[in-house]
């Protein structure tokens, strides 16, 4: 690790400030991706701006037809949460599956968001569920927030506050993990949120999560486990490394799909 | 009775400071005035040093040296040595190439050594290192086996080809014969995936240099503290034992990559007499990846004759074993003497014959990993049978028996150089096919067809050779030191013991398994006995622990030490108790005089050898502290019958091992307890092996699996739960009858896990997988066979 000034933030609005007031501030939300890339120097940030113990980014909200999750909420929180698992099970079982518990008990939703790691699981609940990203300055629409891989359209000094969720009428998220990291090899959450019929990737794709608009036309006719299989992705975005080529990736989609819609019901 | 001697489930008394945070590794350990050395890399596999320049790096705070390749060969620094010899076809010998402890002028592989950086702080000397110029002369890199040998670019300028030696083993002419006479011939092309050895510990070291007496310590993570005396003091820094304590504290898990001698040892060693410092190294997990050595990677063909009746007639195998850049100290033997050596497992081919080529690459180097040698031959013979019976078409279980040496015929020659002692190979795999219920198979396989499931079943039926080794023997096939064992059994005045053993503990819970055969020999509980290794100070001397050796030959050293205690102690006794030392009867902690009911407790003889006022004085010297040096007559042979069951998903290509059975005869077990664990270890290991670890390097030489985010350590709920059981013929080449436990896991079961998921995949038409059989490689199998199949 590189020196850094460490400070600590009361509220959102003094985080954001503090980050934007640094020569290169960043937001230090569960430091699962954070400290580790930090102790490997590959980033040498002048200042961390640490967002624990702001109690207004912790928690969940049961909005009726929709669920928010607030920024710093943990994975292990929202996978254990009633409101979670009575409405939205799909988003419950996904947060269950990310890494282990030490990372879930460290890891925030907020922090996997801004990180948008191409493997990473939120990013395919935030685009299958049509979530919105909430920030201190402004509402995102999950289709506008993500923008390639490890990348996002956040601000410098933007922090993301709160994710809110519509409550589906069926969901399912299906994970294949890398066998090394488990993180998604290939994951797929399949939804339908009023009457819409969404189907988005994760683990795949060379820009990172996408919607497989194939399949949700196969889908939306015929919502049912052979008709997600029968589509046959095309390999040409898809990432290829040594524990996946794109040709298995592309054919994993249709199978992690098929198995969501049966998850699903 | 103690409870606490040969055969209980003792628990492990190390357990108590290990669990609880409390153990002694060497990153634990802190020198007054100690400084702190990051190890600059280099992160290119293949290039000059056009030049060095640190002088921007020498005025960082807190550095107090910088030290590079060209300082060390200033002081004329002699290179790594390798600990074995071996001789090619032609009788001349291998060709050694300088291996440098900084690189000099070239570097190797990603990871080699370019400079140490000494400062007040790790991170001071991690930032100092960033300063260092060095202009490299990038070169090609050569990474794979067959390029290597094509010669094009040399990894060493001085070794043509790239090739360490080519070494045969066999009667050639015989397995001609044999082929000519052959009604079927199989032939398999095989490549033993390499891997990384990953011990929970990461390497470190702390040397120091004191200045009033010359006298050298290092500290370092090392399964054998008096090899790495001898091959540094004596090989690479010309320092003599006298002036050199080496000490192997807790050790956090070897696998054999802390066998070697590494060159941070010698050269933080070097370094602590120029600073008139301590300095303090410990390996990032990263470093572990890239610069521990790694293991097996061979790539072989081999072919079996068969008559009609399905009996083997020869076997003729062409191995290329990976060495990496640098020979480390056992890298040229593993390959050979500990493979080739077992190419008849527990067979009865009459002729056999292997040729090993060894390549030199730009990645680094191979040596030993938990089996070393004997999980690559086990591979290769499990995998060639399995596949001769399905082309014969003989049941794999039948073909098997029908080749299978029997009881009567130990002791038995093999072709290969090896006389195997003992065993009962048929035994051990009744065993393993009742236990497995493997005539149900069968039926398991139709019901998990009907969940879309393959269910397919493997076998591997294996021998392997521990107790390394006899001195004789591995000097006259090449070793450069002799591989017996000490101990020395100090027996205090109150008749607690302490043992000094030359092997050395990192995980194999030998402080309470040696403890067991002390309590039994001298009938005390084993909380009176204190196991004590890794000093070279303190121990006498000792070659360390790999090898499954310890119990095999540590173990009766320590039993004859403790007989000299008691031989010694008789006569304390008959003196006192006014008796012939023939009436003299030790049992249970007790000596008695025969016929009579005089009786002494061990206590009070060994408070009598130190307070000797009624004492023999004449005849023997007061105290009771015995040395004892033991050298096996014979390896001891190990071997059994793993057995492992999966169900592999045609659609994603994931397979699951949903059970798994292992009979293995180990000899005497000592901890039952202890026997299970390391079987659990071991088949976790080889398990990893064969689903899920794989190293890859690119073309560049770049490490691609250089953190677990793409290396696949084997986790808990990557295992089934493990039928394990010991079933023995007694060991016939040492007093205890040991074998030894430590690597039969890795060995026997890799061939059993892909034989499994080859079984489960045959309807499909699929006929080879290599190893590790990720999801990806059993789905781009199936794909693969499904083409072919559509084209026919
Ligand atoms: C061993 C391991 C396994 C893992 N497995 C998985 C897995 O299977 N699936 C998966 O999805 N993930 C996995 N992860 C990642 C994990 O989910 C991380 O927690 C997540 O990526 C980052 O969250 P964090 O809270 O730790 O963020 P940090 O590491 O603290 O921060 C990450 C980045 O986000 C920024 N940031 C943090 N919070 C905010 C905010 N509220 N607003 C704006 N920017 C912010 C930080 O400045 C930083 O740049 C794994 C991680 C580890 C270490």
């Amino acid at each position: 690790m590189y020196q850094f000034n460490y400070q600590k933030a009361g509220s959102a609005d003094e985080a954001a400030s503090a980050v934007t007031a640094a020569e290169d501030g960043r937001f230090l939300a569960g430091g699962m991706t954070l400290i580790p890339t930090l102790k490997q120097r590959l980033a040498q940030p002048s200042d961390l701006v640490d967002l624990a113990g702001i109690s207004d980014l912790v928690g969940i909200e049961d909005g009726g037809d929709s669920i928010t999750i607030k920024g710093m909420t943990r994975h292990v929180d929202v996978a254990n949460s009633d409101v979670v698992q009575s409405k939205i099970p799909a988003l419950a079982s996904l947060a269950d599956n990310i890494g282990d518990p030490q990372v879930r008990n460290r890891g925030t939703i907020g922090g996997s968001l801004a990180n948008n790691d191409p493997a990473a699981d939120y990013p395919a609940a935030v685009l299958g569920l049509n979530a919105t990203v909430i920030t201190n300055t402004r509402e995102i629409a999950a289709e506008d927030y993500f923008d390639g891989m490890f990348t996002t359209v956040l601000e410098e000094g933007e922090l993301i506050t709160a994710v809110r969720f519509p409550v589906p009428e069926k969901a399912a998220y299906t994970k294949f993990p890398n066998p090394a990291s488990r993180y998604a090899l290939v994951g797929v959450m399949v939804a339908q949120t009023g009457g819409d019929t969404r189907v988005a990737v994760t683990g795949a794709g060379q820009d990172g999560v996408f919607r497989a608009g194939d399949i949700e036309s196969a889908l939306s006719g015929n919502w049912s486990a052979d008709a997600a299989k029968g589509v046959k992705m095309s390999d040409a975005d898809l990432n290829s490394d040594i524990h996946a080529s794109a040709e298995y990736r592309a054919h994993l989609i249709s199978v992690m799909a098929s198995r969501a819609v049966t998850a699903a019901g | 009775m103690t409870g606490t001697g040969i055969g209980a489930s003792v628990k492990r008394v190390e357990d108590q400071r290990f669990l609880t945070g409390n153990g002694n590794y060497t990153d634990d350990i802190n020198r007054p005035g100690q400084s702190h050395a990051w190890i600059l890399r280099s992160p290119h596999a293949h290039a000059t040093l056009k030049s060095v320049d640190t002088s921007k790096a020498e005025k960082a705070d807190g550095v107090i040296a910088i030290f590079t390749g060209a300082d060390m060969a200033a002081d004329e620094i002699g290179g790594l040595p390798c600990g074995w010899q071996i001789h090619n076809k032609d009788g001349s010998p291998m060709l050694e190439p300088g291996h440098p402890p900084l690189a000099h002028e070239k570097v190797r592989y990603v990871g080699d050594q370019v400079a140490i950086v000494i400062a007040a702080t790790r991170d001071a000397a991690r930032d100092a290192a960033e300063l260092i110029e060095i202009d490299y002369g990038v070169l090609p890199a050569v990474i794979d086996m067959d390029s290597a040998l094509a010669g094009g670019t040399l990894v060493h300028d001085d070794v043509p080809n790239n090739r360490c030696f080519d070494w045969e083993i066999g009667e050639k002419d015989a397995v001609d014969e044999a082929f000519a006479a052959a009604d079927h011939v199989v032939s398999i092309d095989l490549v033993n995936n390499r891997l990384i050895p990953n011990a929970m510990e990461p390497r470190a070291a702390i040397s120091d240099f004191d200045r009033s007496t010359s006298q050298y310590t290092l500290f370092t993570t090392s399964q054998n503290p008096h090899v790495i005396r001898l091959l540094m003091g004596a090989f690479v820094l010309q320092i003599p034992e006298h002036k050199l304590r080496v000490v192997a504290p807790d050790v956090g898990g070897g696998f054999g990559s802390k066998i070697f001698h590494y060159a941070e040892e010698a050269i933080l060693t070097w370094a602590a007499a120029k600073v008139h410092q301590p300095i303090k190294w410990t390996a990032e997990r990263s470093e572990s990846f890239a610069t521990d050595a790694h293991g097996r990677d061979h790539e072989s063909h081999a072919e079996l004759a068969l008559d009609k009746s399905g009996k083997f007639l020869g076997l003729r195998v062409a191995t290329k074993a990976n060495v990496g850049a640098y020979l480390s100290t056992f890298g040229s033997s593993v390959p050979t003497y500990l493979y080739a050596t077992l190419l008849a497992g527990v067979y009865t081919t009459p002729a056999i014959y292997a040729e090993v080529q060894t390549v030199f690459t730009n990645t680094v180097p191979v040596d030993a990993y938990r089996g070393a040698g004997r999980p690559e031959c086990t591979y290769l013979l499990e995998r060639l049978v399995t596949k001769a019976a399905r082309e014969v078409g003989i049941d794999p279980v039948e073909l098997r028996k029908m080749n299978m040496i029997q009881p009567d015929q130990y002791p038995y020659q093999t072709p290969v150089a090896l006389m195997y002692d003992c065993g009962d190979s048929p035994a051990t795999f009744a065993s393993a096919l009742k236990a497995s219920d493997y005539a149900g198979f069968e039926k398991r396989r139709a019901a998990a067809e009907k969940s879309g499931k393959l269910r397919g079943i493997g076998i591997s039926t294996y021998v392997e050779a521990c107790g390394i080794a006899p001195s004789a023997v591995a000097g006259a096939l090449g070793a450069r030191a002799g591989l017996y064992e000490s101990a020395q059994v100090r027996v205090h005045p109150t008749g607690s013991v302490t043992v000094y053993t030359g092997t050395h503990n990192h995980g194999q819970g030998h402080e309470t398994t040696f403890a067991q055969l002390v309590s039994e020999s001298f009938g005390i509980p084993i909380d009176q006995i204190e196991i004590s290794h890794g000093d070279t100070d303190q121990v006498q001397f000792g070659m360390g622990t790999y090898g499954s050796r310890s119990l095999a030959v540590g173990g009766p050293a320590i039993l004859n030490a403790c007989n000299k205690v008691i031989d010694k102690a008789k006569k304390i006794a008959a003196h006192i108790m006014e008796a012939d030392v023939s009436d003299i009867e030790f049992a249970d902690g007790k000596f008695t005089v025969a016929g009579t009911d005089k009786e002494m407790a061990f206590g009070e003889i060994s408070l009598a050898a130190y307070v000797p006022h009624n004492y023999p004085i004449e005849e023997i010297e007061p105290g009771l502290d015995e040395n004892a040096f033991y050298d096996p007559l014979n390896f001891s042979f190990p071997g059994g019958a793993h057995i492992c069951e999966v169900e592999v998903d045609p659609e994603t290509g994931d397979s699951e091992i949903i059970s798994f059975t292992a009979v293995d005869d180990v000899g005497r077990v000592v901890n039952p307890m202890i026997v299970e664990g390391q079987v659990h270890g071991g088949l976790a290991q080889g398990v990893g092996q064969a689903m899920l670890e794989g190293c890859v390097y690119d073309d560049n030489g770049q490490l691609l699996t250089g953190s677990y985010m793409d290396y696949t350590m084997p986790r808990a709920d990557d295992l089934p739960n493990f039928s394990v059981a010991t079933q023995s013929v007694m060991g016939a080449s040492n007093p205890l009858e040991v074998k030894g436990v430590g690597e039969v896991g890795a060995i026997g079961s890799p061939p059993a896990v892909v034989n499994a998921i080859l079984d489960a995949l045959a309807p499909l038409g699929v006929e080879d997988i290599s190893m590790p059989a990720t999801p990806l490689k059993v789905w781009q199998a199936i794909q693969e066979s499904s083409v072919r199949q559509a084209a026919e």
